[in-house]
C-alpha cells in the first residue's frame, strides 16, 4: 500500500471507532438517564408513565411507617405544596430523617404510590440535595 | 499571631511563584544564564514558604485554635489527634493548601533531580510549574483563605464530618492529590518541549519516570478511595460512578494512555504530537477534577456547600490553562513533527489503538459526568446519569483494549506479519477460552453456592483475564529463550520489562475480582431478632444482639454476629452504628472478615421499633472482592518497578548529550 492509502485506512478506522463510541454513548444515555421531578409536577401529571424518574423534596414529618417485616417503609415526600407517597423495601441511608431533604428514584404504579428502587440522603447533615432544594424553591415561587 | 504568619507565608510564596513563572522562561527565551539560574532557588523558596503555611495550619488544628474559622468549622476538641491532623484536608480551603503544598514538593523534586537536564529545559519546566502554583495560591488568597479569623473565637469547633474520621481518609487525599498534581510535571515537560521546539527521544526519557510516579500515586489514591467507599459507606459497593470518582478516573485513563505513548516516543520516536496532547489532556482533566470537586456544581458524596465565586475562578483558570496550551500546541506542534513510521500491524499500531480506546473511554466518562450539568445549564431540567450508562459504554470499549493489551508485548516494533503473530498466540488464546468457558461451572461449587451459574459476562471477564495471563507467559517464554541458565536469563531482562508484566498481571487480577464479585456475590437485607440465624452462600450468620459501647467521640451500638460454616466458627463480626457526640450524625461502620477468596461483610441498618432488640441487617458475601484492590496495587507496583530501571539512573548525563542529536536527525530523516 502507498503511504496515502495507508493514511486513508488509518483515518477510516479512527472514524469508525469514534462513530462506534458515539453510538454507544448515545444509546446508553437514552436508556439510563433519569429525570428529576418535584412533587408538584407529579401532581400535575407531568411525569412520564412506565419510566423510572427521580423526585426530590423533604420527608414529611410523621409520615414514616414501617411494615411488620421491618424492611418495607412508607413515607411521604413533600415540597410543602404537594406531596407524594413512596414505598421502599430495603435499608434506609443513615441520614434519612423526617423533615430532612431526600431524593428517591423509582416508578409510579397504578396505586398512585411511587415504588422506589433507591433512596438517597446526602452524607452531610447540613447539606441539602440540590434537587430537593430546587423542588422547595419551585413550589414556593408558584404561590 | 501565628495564623497570620501562615497567611504572610502564602503571600510570600505567591510572589516567589510569580517570579518563578516569569523569570526563568524569559531567561530561556533570551538565553540568559542568570535568569535561568534563579529557577531552582525560587522553586525551593516557594516550597519552604508553603510548607511553613501548612505547618501553621497544622499547629492551629493540633492546638485547637478555634479563632481560625476553618479550624472551627472542621475540628473539635474531642476529635482524636490523628484526625485533627487529617482534618487539615477535610474541607475546601485546607485541601487547596495541600494541593499547593504537593505541587511545590513536585517542583522542588524536579529542581533536585534534574542535574542532568539542559539548563533551559529545567528553567522552562519549573517556570510552567511556577505559573500553575501562582494560579492556585492566588485562588486561595482571593477566595478561600484557610487562615481567616473568627472573632470572637468559637468555644468549640463544629467537628469533622464523621465519614472522614477514618484511617483511609488520612492517606487517600494526599495520595490522590500527589497523582493529580504530579501530572503537572508531565504537562510542564510537554509545554517546555513545545516552547523549545525540540521534542525527541531524550525528552521522552526524561519525562517518563515523572509521569509514571504520578500515575502510581494516582492508582494508589483511587484504589484507597474505592476501598474506603467499600467499608465506610456500608453499601458494600466498590465503585459508584459518582461524579467525583469519575473526576479522578478520567485523568487516570488519559494518564495510562500517556505512559504508553511516552514509551513509544522514547523507544521509536513516534507519536510525538499525540504524546504532547495527552500530557496536556491529563493535566487539564486533573484541573477539571479539582473544579468539579471544589465548585460544588455536582451532586456527590464529596460536595461541600460552596461559594459560586470559587467555581468561576477555577473555571476561568481551567479555560486559560487549556486554551493557552492548545494554542501553543496548534502553533508549535508542526515543528515537533509526528515521528517515526510504522506498519499497519506492529507494536506501535497496537499501542496507538489502545491509546485511542483509553482516550475514548475517558471521553465517555466525561460525557456521562458532565451531561447533567450541561442539560441543567441549558434549562432542560435536572437529570442524573446512572451506573448502567457507564457499564454499557465501558465494557464494549475495554474488551478490544484488553485483547490488544495481550498482543502488544508480543508484537514487534515497526512491522509484524499477521500469520506470525497469530501462530504465536494461538495456544494462549485457545487455553484462555477453554478456561473461561469451563471455570464458571466449578466456581459455584468452589464458593459453595446452591447452583453453578454460567453467564456470558462472567465467561467474557474470565476470558479477558486469562488471555492477559496467557500472553504474559508466552512473552516471558519468548524473552527467556536464550543462552545461559535460567537465573542469568531472568537477570538479563530490564526492570521496565518486569514492571510492564507486573502491571498487566494487575489488570488481569483486577478483572478477575470485578467479574467474580459481580457474578457470585450474595446480598441479603433482612430483619433479624436476637438469636436469629440466616444461611447465605454456605455460611450461617447468627445475630446475637446489639450493645452500647462508648467510643472516643461517639457512642456506638455494637452488634455481635457469629458466622459458622459446617458447624465450625469462622468469624465473629462487630458491625457498629455510631452516633457522633458533637454533630449528632449517625454512621454505619461495617464489619468485614477479609479472605483471599471471599469477604464476609455485615453492616447494621436500623433498629426495628416495637420489637425486642431486632435490627435490619445487611449480610453480604463478596467473593474475590479483595482482588480488585490487589490488582490496583500490582499495577502501581509495576509502575515502581518500571521507574527503578537502570537506564533512568546511570550514564544519563552522557547519553543525554551523545544520543540526542543522532536520534533526532535520524528520525527527522525517516519522517520526511
Amino acid at each position: 500500500m502507498k503511504l496515502r492509502q495507508k493514511r486513508l485506512v488509518y483515518i477510516l478506522v479512527a472514524l469508525a471507532a469514534v462513530g462506534l463510541a458515539v453510538g454507544l454513548v448515545l444509546n446508553a444515555l437514552k436508556d439510563n438517564v433519569s429525570l428529576y421531578f418535584t412533587p408538584t409536577q407529579v401532581y400535575n401529571k407531568e411525569v412520564p408513565q412506565e419510566r423510572s424518574f427521580r423526585i426530590g423534596g423533604l420527608v414529611e414529618a410523621g409520615s414514616l411507617k414501617r411494615e411488620g417485616d421491618g424492611l418495607t417503609v412508607h413515607f411521604v415526600i413533600t415540597d410543602l405544596k404537594k406531596s407524594l407517597p413512596v414505598v421502599y423495601k430495603g435499608i434506609l441511608p443513615d441520614l434519612f430523617k423526617e423533615g430532612k431533604g431526600v431524593v428517591a428514584e423509582g416508578k409510579m404504579e397504578a396505586d398512585g404510590v411511587m415504588h422506589a428502587s433507591e433512596v438517597l440522603a446526602k452524607h452531610d447533615e447540613n447539606y441539602m440535595p440540590p434537587e430537593a432544594a430546587d423542588a422547595l424553591k419551585k413550589a414556593k415561587s408558584v404561590q | 499571631m501565628i495564623p497570620e504568619l501562615g497567611h504572610f507565608s502564602l503571600i510570600i510564596a505567591l510572589f516567589l511563584a510569580m517570579s518563578l513563572g516569569v523569570l526563568p522562561i524569559l531567561g530561556a527565551a533570551r538565553n540568559s544564564r542568570v535568569l535561568m539560574g534563579v529557577a531552582r532557588p525560587l522553586a525551593y523558596g516557594q516550597f519552604v514558604f508553603i510548607a511553613l503555611a501548612f505547618g501553621v495550619l497544622a499547629h492551629a488544628f493540633l492546638s485547637n485554635d478555634f479563632s481560625v474559622l476553618y479550624v472551627a468549622q472542621h475540628s473539635n476538641s474531642q476529635l482524636p489527634g490523628q484526625y485533627r491532623f487529617a482534618a487539615i484536608w477535610g474541607g475546601h480551603e485546607g485541601s487547596l493548601l495541600l494541593w499547593a503544598l504537593l505541587l511545590s514538593v513536585w517542583a522542588a523534586s524536579v529542581a533536585t533531580f534534574s542535574r542532568h537536564l539542559p539548563e533551559e529545559m529545567v528553567a522552562r519546566v519549573l517556570g510552567v510549574m511556577g505559573l500553575i502554583e501562582a494560579g492556585f495560591l492566588l485562588f486561595m488568597l482571593l477566595t478561600s483563605n484557610p487562615f481567616t479569623r473568627l472573632l470572637p473565637a468559637a468555644a468549640d469547633g463544629a467537628d469533622l464530618n464523621p465519614l472522614l474520621q477514618d484511617p483511609g481518609l488520612v492517606i487517600h487525599p494526599p495520595m490522590l492529590y500527589m497523582g493529580y498534581v504530579g501530572f503537572s510535571v508531565a504537562y510542564a515537560f510537554a509545554i517546555s518541549a513545545l516552547l523549545g521546539g525540540k521534542l525527541d527521544a531524550t525528552w521522552a526519557r526524561w519525562s517518563r519516570p515523572w509521569t509514571t510516579v504520578a500515575w502510581v500515586f494516582m492508582t494508589i489514591g483511587i484504589a484507597l478511595g474505592s476501598g474506603w467507599a467499600y467499608y465506610e459507606l456500608g453499601w458494600g459497593g466498590w465503585w459508584f460512578w459518582d461524579p467525583v470518582e469519575n473526576a479522578s478516573f478520567m485523568p487516570w485513563l488519559l494518564g495510562t494512555a500517556l505512559i504508553h505513548s511516552l514509551a513509544v516516543t522514547e523507544k521509536r520516536g513516534a507519536f510525538k504530537s499525540w504524546t504532547v496532547l495527552l500530557a496536556i489532556g491529563a493535566f487539564s482533566l486533573s484541573l477539571l477534577g479539582t473544579f468539579l470537586v471544589r465548585s460544588g456544581v455536582l451532586t456527590s458524596v464529596h460536595s461541600f456547600a460552596s461559594d459560586p465565586k470559587r467555581g468561576i475562578f477555577i473555571l476561568g483558570f481551567l479555560v486559560v490553562v487549556i486554551g493557552a496550551s492548545l494554542l501553543l500546541f496548534a502553533w508549535r506542534a508542526p515543528k515537533v513533527g509526528l515521528g517515526g513510521k510504522f506498519d499497519m500491524l506492529s507494536r506501535e499500531s497496537l499501542l496507538l489503538s489502545n491509546n485511542v480506546l483509553l482516550s475514548v473511554a475517558s471521553a465517555s466518562v466525561f460525557v456521562g459526568t458532565l451531561y447533567p450539568l450541561f442539560m441543567d445549564a441549558l434549562g432542560y431540567g435536572k437529570l442524573s446519569v446512572g451506573a448502567p450508562y457507564f457499564q454499557a459504554v465501558f465494557v464494549p470499549l475495554m474488551v478490544p483494549m484488553v485483547f490488544m493489551m495481550g498482543l502488544g508485548p508480543l508484537a514487534r516494533w515497526k512491522k509484524m506479519a499477521v500469520p506470525d503473530l497469530a501462530s504465536r498466540v494461538r495456544w494462549g488464546f485457545a487455553s484462555a477460552l477453554v478456561i473461561a468457558l469451563l471455570l464458571p461451572f466449578l466456581m459455584g461449587k468452589f464458593l459453595s453456592q446452591e447452583s453453578s451459574k454460567w453467564s456470558p459476562l462472567i465467561a467474557l471477564g474470565l476470558l479477558m483475564s486469562f488471555w492477559i495471563i496467557a500472553s504474559l507467559i508466552i512473552s516471558l517464554k519468548q524473552r527467556l529463550s536464550g543462552e545461559g541458565d535460567l537465573a542469568q536469563r531472568l537477570r538479563r531482562q530490564s526492570m521496565s520489562f518486569y514492571g510492564m508484566q507486573m502491571a498487566h498481571l494487575g489488570v488481569a487480577v483486577f478483572i478477575i475480582g470485578v467479574t467474580l464479585v459481580k457474578g457470585y456475590e450474595t446480598e441479603r437485607d433482612v430483619r433479624m431478632n436476637v438469636g436469629d440465624t440466616i444461611v447465605a452462600g454456605g455460611y450461617e450468620f447468627r445475630f446475637n444482639g446489639v450493645t452500647q459501647v462508648p467510643g472516643p467521640n461517639y457512642v456506638a451500638g455494637e452488634g455481635n454476629v457469629t458466622v459458622h460454616r459446617d458447624g465450625r466458627l469462622v468469624a465473629e463480626l462487630h458491625p457498629e452504628k455510631r452516633v457522633y457526640n458533637v454533630s449528632g450524625m449517625p454512621l454505619t461502620e461495617a464489619s468485614i472478615q477479609p479472605g483471599l477468596f471471599r469477604d464476609l461483610y455485615v453492616s447494621l441498618g436500623e433498629p426495628i421499633p416495637e420489637s425486642e432488640g431486632a435490627w435490619a441487617v445487611r449480610i453480604y458475601i463478596k467473593p474475590f472482592v479483595d482482588w480488585i484492590w490487589a490488582g490496583c496495587l500490582m499495577m502501581a507496583l509495576g509502575g515502581v518497578l518500571a521507574i527503578s530501571d537502570r537506564r533512568y539512573r546511570i550514564h544519563q548525563k552522557a547519553t543525554a548529550r551523545a544520543s540526542a542529536e543522532p536520534i533526532v536527525s535520524n528520525l527527522q530523516g525517516q519522517a520526511s
